[in-house]
């Protein structure tokens, strides 16, 4: 890449991570430019989990260098600016809606509360769900949740979206409106890395697929590459078992 | 349960009250002498419920000044915390309150301060070191049944670890605290009946001290078990009504 931009949105190299003695990642490397959208796919317990969580400082890691936004895990970061969407959405149980969407702005960003809930109300209509503000997250469907969830990520207005199986808690019904407000941001251009077995979506947005296996990297390229003509056996073998419904 | 409990033992007792081996006179408030013995045992209620009451507020505010240290990040807190807990929940109560009341006013001189511990605060003390070491595990056994995504959740949108906590952890713990909370309040009330060993004026001391003038052991304890007995009712019932209210509140949530 000639032109790449100077400063990748995401840029991880030789990453290596363990439990004890269990080697969880493997010298992973993943540069995500900005407005790029990166989807991860692999069976369960490939790691594809961990990266993105690394990426968010759930984790850390033992070797090599993420870096977000050019600056490593380590400096400080302004806060909120890796943004994460739970598969269990993690809403805030005792807040109202609109206090889960403000409860960032207010507190880790000093924003006074009426800009910070003119923010909430923008981006839950954004997720289209403007009416619910007042209620608790026990009284939505699953689906409501989720584009909370996003709604809330989007309120600290990150410069990277991450998404850790957002789709595989919900169900089936639900699936198609949560996955329709992520290509929405997709297409306007937010950088994404989505942990995801969703092939239409991935073959929608996604810029790049990585596959993953046993804690490394397998395979990585364009949707339509991967999917179509996958290079290594362990791809191969994984498409043909998620795709075969 | 409890009611029905209650009244197959009035039934029994009124039974017995017919044997000469009972003297009920001494606590029959239908005579001048009965009436002033009973007035005196009841009186004992006031500073009993304020001993408990300020002993539990301190024991739930310095349980949770040990239990969050235990959440830190930072071994030497943690430890801090470890020991705290595991040393003074070893103590027995009685020895504590024997060094709280007669040594440490010992400890103060030594420091060149003068400072006074009358029974009251000598036994509000010692409860509530005492009792703190548990509430502190009963914290962290509630912070722990948040599930460890509501804080990934909070840090995801910037919070601090305390913010995290503040706005986001504690909240949510508390529902699940309260149950045991107001069951060690209960505890409380019955070892403060040990402030009678310094000469706290609370229903123990009241009623050993009726005991020794008029010579009636057996109606006199009997008629502090109940006493006992109905202010743990009221408690039991009270945190009954509020878990009730904070279920419903979280059925809507």
């Amino acid at each position: 890449m000639p032109d790449a931009p100077p400063v990748p949105a995401i840029e991880m190299a030789g990453v290596n991570k363990w439990y004890g003695d269990f080697h969880v990642l493997k010298d992973i490397s993943l540069r995500v430019a900005p407005g790029e959208r990166v989807v991860i796919c692999g069976p369960s317990g490939s790691g594809k989990s961990t990266v993105v969580r690394c990426i968010a400082r759930l984790e850390t890691h033992q070797k090599g260098v993420i870096r977000v936004a050019g600056h490593g895990l380590a400096e400080a970061a302004p806060a909120g600016e890796v943004g994460m969407v739970f598969q269990q959405f993690n809403l805030f149980p005792h807040l109202t809606v609109l206090q889960n969407l403000t409860l960032g702005p207010i507190r880790a960003r000093g924003m006074a509360r009426a800009e910070a809930e003119a923010r909430a109300h923008r981006y839950l209509a954004r997720v289209r769900i403007p009416e619910q503000a007042d209620k608790r997250p026990g009284q939505l469907s699953g689906g409501q949740q989720q584009r909370v969830a996003i709604a809330r990520s989007l309120c600290m207005e990150p410069k990277v979206l991450l998404f850790d199986e957002p789709t595989s808690a919900l169900d089936p019904e639900m699936i198609a409106e949560v996955l329709d407000v992520m290509i929405e941001l997709a297409e306007e251009g937010m950088t994404m890395v989505v942990v995801t077995h969703e092939m239409g979506f991935a073959r929608r947005v996604a810029d790049q697929v990585v596959f993953m296996d046993g804690g490394e990297i397998v395979e990585r390229g364009a949707p339509a590459e991967l999917f179509e003509a996958p290079k290594t056996a362990r791809c191969r073998d994984f498409l043909s078992r998620i795709l075969r419904h | 349960m409890s009611r029905v409990f209650g009244i197959v033992a009035l039934l029994a007792l009124a039974g017995c009250a017919s044997s000469q081996n009972w003297g009920w006179y001494v606590i029959d408030p239908r005579t001048p002498n009965g009436w002033t013995n009973v007035r005196f045992l009841v009186g004992g209620m006031g500073a009993t419920i304020l001993l408990s009451v300020v002993a539990a507020v301190l024991s739930m505010a310095l349980g949770l000044l040990v239990a969050l240290p235990g959440f830190s990040a930072h071994r030497p807190l943690r430890l801090l915390n470890r020991g705290y807990v595991e040393f003074v929940r070893a103590i027995p109560l009685l020895p504590m309150l024997f060094w709280v009341f007669y040594g440490l006013p010992i400890v103060f001189r030594s420091m060149g301060l003068s400072v006074q511990i009358d029974p009251f605060w000598g036994a509000v003390l010692t409860l509530a070191i005492s009792d703190s070491a548990f509430t502190a595990e009963i914290y962290r056994s509630g912070i722990q049944s948040i599930g460890r995504g509501q804080s990934e959740a909070a840090q995801t949108v910037g919070l601090t670890h305390w913010q995290t906590m503040r706005h986001v952890v504690l909240p949510q713990a508390v529902r699940r605290i309260l149950p045991p909370l107001g069951n060690q309040f209960i505890y409380i009330v019955k070892m403060s009946s040990f402030a009678s060993v310094i000469g706290m004026q609370e229903l123990t001391r009241r009623a050993n001290e009726l005991v020794v003038t008029e010579y009636r052991p057996l109606e006199i304890y009997t008629l502090l078990i109940f006493e006992y007995l109905v202010l743990v009712l009221v408690i039991s019932s009270a945190v009954r009504w509020l878990e009730r209210r904070m279920g419903a509140d979280e059925r809507n949530g």
